[in-house]
Formats: C-alpha cells, structure tokens, sequence
C-alpha cells in the first residue's frame, strides 16, 4: 500500500499584475517561504524540490529551472520540472505527492508559478502554425466557441455568466492575496464590460497576474510538529486526450468525465455532490463553472448553470465553488492549478480565513490545460484516510 | 535620486523565433491540394471518419489513414466567437468572425474566419464557402484561403451539429 502523504506547508504571493520589485526566483522564494513557515520547516529539511510552470515562452524564458535550482534550496538534491499547459499546477503537485506515496521521498517541496507580465502569453498562444490559420486570439479566442455551444446546447440563460463572475469576484475580496479585489464589480459593471471574443466579457476573462504557490508535503511518519493539523490526500487522477479528434466531445470531455470519476472512486465518494464540502475549479472564464460543473458529476448534463443560478456554488451554498475567487480572480497561469489545490487543502486544514466554508472535511481541487486535454484533480481531507 | 541608486527592474530583451516544418507524407499532400485549390482530407479506415488536414494517422483509432478523400469548399457553421481584442499575430481587422466550420464530408471542423457578412448575423448553422485567392497566387499554405463567406442556402439546424461540439 502507498505511503500516506501529508500536507503540511502552504504559502503563496499577494497575485498581481507586475512584481518589478522581485525576479522570477524571488517570486518563488516569496510563496516557498511562506509554505515552510506554515509547516515549521528550514531548507535543510526538503529532500526534493517538484516545480511547475506553463510554457516557457509565456515568460520568454528557456528553462527558468536551470538558474531555480539554487533559489529554492535544491543544490545537491533531487529538482525536477512538470509541465501539462495549463494544467500544470495540479500536475506538479500530484507528481511531488507520487514521490511521497512511493517511499522515495519523506519532505517535498513543490513550487508553481507565473511572472506574466515578463512577457506576453496572448502572443504565445496566438502562433502562426502551417496547418492552420491565424484566426483564434489566445486563449479567450480558443474558448469562445465552446461557451456558445454550451449556451445553445443547454438554453442556459445569458446572464449566467455574469452571476459566475459576480460570485468569484466577491469571494475574491475576503481572499488578501487574490489579484482583483474590486467592490465596484457588480452585476452592472460586469454585464456592462466590452466584449472581448463575443460570448464573454471582459469581467468574465481572468486576469494576467505574477504569482506563485508552494506547498511542503510529507510522509505520515516525518510530518513535523505543525502550528496546524495537515491535510491529507485522499486521492488523485489526471488524464489525457489529443487536441482534436473527429467525434471529440469539447465541450464536456470524455477525459475530465474519465479523471474526476477516478479520483471519487479512490477517494470512495459516491455521491460527490453531497460529499465533497467545497470545491476550487479551474474557471479561467466564467462560463467554464457550469460547464465543469455537468463535467464533474456535480450536476447532470445540460443543468450545470442551475448551480449557478440557484447559489448552490456560493460561499454559502451547498457545493461552494472557489471561494478564494479562483482564476477569474487571481491568474499566475503556472501556479492557478496549484493555488486550486492549495486552496482546497486550506479549506480542510481551516486556514482559508473569511473564505473559509464552515466546518469543511473534504474538498476538491481541479485543474486543466491545452485545449481542454489535460486534467487534474485531487481529494484531500481534514481525516487521515 | 542619482541614476546609479536607482533599481533596475525591467530590461527589454527581444526575442525571434522562426522555425522549419517538416509536413510529412499526409500533410504534403494536403498542401500541395491547397496550391490547385483543392482541399483533400483522409479517411481513417477503421471509423471511416474524415479528417482534414489530415495528419496520416487517425487520433482516435491509431492507425494510418491512406484513402484520400476531395472535400467541397463548402460547409457549415458549429460555432464560433467575435473577436473584438487585438492581437499581435492576427491581420484580420476587428472585429472578425473566428469560426469552426464543418466542411460537407469532412467529420472534423476547420477553423477560419468569416467575411462579406456583419458579424451579428453570423449564426451556428449558417451555410458558407470558401474564398480563395484567385488562381494565379495559389500557394501551398492556408493563405490561398482567404476567408469563407455565406452562402445564402437555408442554415443546419443545431440537432445536426451538436456530435461536433
């Protein structure tokens, strides 16, 4: 049987549009310092450093890890990088939870980041490719088409959206470190903002932020003496399908169906919608909850923006969803998976402060990347399992 | 402040990239049909579904696809957005219509944009075709399609088109 794994340290840095003030490794040292101090625990303590980011040209730089491996303490230790686009924050921390699991490692340090505004990841996304024309605007543009076919496929109604939008960003101010804290973001102001790739609205697109997360997870037997309890991972999946195939499903893919199914089955959740006491989802435009929603097993297909709708993702609803303001509100691309699995594990450690679902045991994080083919997720819990 | 106390925090640094394509058996073929003004797909042999472009193999089944199979320049419209934000790698002027268009035979959409048409009346399920440059600056790349327009014929309705989504 697998090692329990542990998580014990969880740091990250106040989101925002431009750190001039620190460079790319004084960002990560920000988020890592913070994990260590969360979990009583030095440099010296770390067996192996797991990091994460999105691709390399969304920051410009070629391999940050080469010149990572001494800021972040891994100098004569194992370091090594994750990378599944967008995806890759949950990704990184499921790969440091694997070397736990398998007995090779007691502490990890794991790391996810983004310094976007080192330089330009619409541009990055926007590639000119021999096969086929230049026509789709970043990632808005590549997502677009596939929040209008939710919208005609379910007849959900129009504002649906914007109450997804309303509802993070009103999280996002009891959360100090989200990157857009702005009260005067209500239904008007979203419903009244430019449309960028028409279905969705400026308010309803994710900023472009410099962050980091980090998490410290060990080994049942080498959990130090924490100011907190840990968080325990009950389980975790990921899974994989091509770009494009013919008969593809887009907009609910078969590979998130396949990933979440296998984290509540090891996790024993039957009925995850009552089980599971808060979510944080990877909604990078807003239209995307009630999507992952039917995606999730949370509501049947075609009845997602019913959640939506009815509260039931609210702070105080019954499935509360990114109660810390999620992507929408904070969107250092590299770490916005880790921050979702963070944040999870926050909730059932307690520790998410004026974000924090009352009384929460079990939580969800979540993650995807590329076009909708990589997936992520993970079950962790106040209850060593 | 003298300039020597003052931080550095940000130097421009820019960067170039080009790079070589290497387009295969499959795909040669394909762009080579482009450069007569065709547009030729694949069929996979195994779930007889039409791929265009085709990359020689079917993603679903793992296996090669050899049957080649002439498209019309001529499909339907499953979705698309309206792009109203500028980026740096795109010369189409805002806003445009960025569409996913499923051509007749073909099992897989394309992407392009839609012109000769305002973008509030583009529609899922409108009928369009292609538009090509005329025939003497036919080249071997996607730009010999210039964009698709309507084509006037009564739309698809949705039921038909959503497996595409």
């Amino acid at each position: 049987m697998a090692e329990r794994c542990a998580i014990v340290g969880i740091g990250q840095t106040h989101h925002t549009a431009r750190r001039d003030d620190v460079s790319i490794a004084g960002l990560l040292r920000e988020a890592a310092l913070r994990a260590l101090d969360d979990a009583g625990l030095d440099w010296p303590d770390v067996d192996a450093v797991v990091i994460g980011k999105a691709p390399d040209m969304f920051e410009g730089v070629m391999m940050p890890e080469l010149y990572l491996a001494d800021a972040l303490g891994a100098v004569g230790k194992p370091m090594l990088r994750v990378h599944t686009a967008g995806s890759v924050g949950g990704s990184t921390a499921i790969v440091a939870a694997s070397l736990i699991q398998a007995g090779i490692h007691e502490r990890v340090l794991t790391v996810a980041f983004e310094k976007q505004s080192e330089s330009n990841a619409m541009w990055a996304l926007t590639v000119k490719t021999p096969l086929q024309a230049a026509v789709v605007a970043g990632a808005g543009g590549y997502f677009a088409p596939l929040v209008r076919g939710y919208m005609q496929r379910s007849g959900a109604p129009e504002d649906t959206g914007i109450r997804v939008a309303v509802k993070d960003r009103a999280n996002a101010l009891k959360n100090p470190y989200a990157h857009i804290r702005d009260p005067n973001l209500t239904f008007d102001a979203i419903a009244g903002s430019p449309m960028l790739w028409d279905p969705i609205r400026f308010h309803e697109t994710c900023p472009s932020s410099d962050g980091a997360c980090a998490m410290v997870l060990t080994s049942e037997r080498a959990i130090p003496r924490p100011k907190l309890a840990p968080a325990w991972v009950h389980s975790m999946a990921m899974r994989s399908e091509p770009t494009q195939f013919a008969g593809q499903e887009k907009i609910n893919p078969v590979s998130g169906q396949m990933c979440a199914k296998e984290v509540y089955s090891k996790a024993g959740i039957t009925d995850p919608r009552r089980e599971i006491d808060a979510a944080e989802i990877y909604v990078p435009f807003s239209w995307f909850e009630p999507m992952w929603m039917e995606n999730l097993g949370f509501a049947e297909v075609g009845q997602g923006w019913k959640m939506t709708y009815e509260g039931a993702t609210a702070l105080d609803g019954d499935l509360p969803v990114n109660c810390s303001g999620g992507v929408l509100s904070s969107n250092p691309i590299g770490a916005s998976g880790m921050l979702r699995f963070a944040e999870a594990a926050m909730q059932v450690r307690g520790q998410a402060g004026e974000h924090q679902v009352d009384g929460a045991k079990i939580a969800l994080g979540h993650a995807y990347g590329g076009g909708s083919q990589f997936f992520s997720m993970w079950i962790v819990g106040s209850a060593r399992p | 402040m003298a300039d020597e106390a003052k931080p550095v925090t940000n130097i421009k640094t820019p960067m170039r990239l080009e790079y070589r394509y290497s387009a295969g058996v499959a795909t040669s073929r394909f762009l080579r049909g482009i450069g007569q003004g065709k547009i030729l797909g694949q069929r996979c042999p195994s779930c007889r579904k039409v791929y265009v472009p085709p990359r020689g193999s079917c993603p679903r089944c793992a296996v090669p696809t050899v049957e080649e199979v002439e498209l019309s320049d001529e499909g339907t419209i499953t979705t698309f957005a309206i792009v109203r934000v500028p980026s740096e790698n795109i010369d189409v002027p805002l806003p445009f219509a960025s569409v996913h268009v499923l051509l007749d035979g073909c099992d897989i959409p394309f992407f392009s944009v839609v012109q000769e048409c305002p973008v509030d009346q583009i529609r899922i399920g409108m009928r369009v075709q292609a538009v090509w440059v005329p025939k003497e600056e036919l080249t071997s790349t996607l730009q010999s399609i210039r964009y698709f327009k309507p084509t006037g014929e009564p739309d698809v309705p949705f039921e038909k088109l959503k497996e595409f989504l």
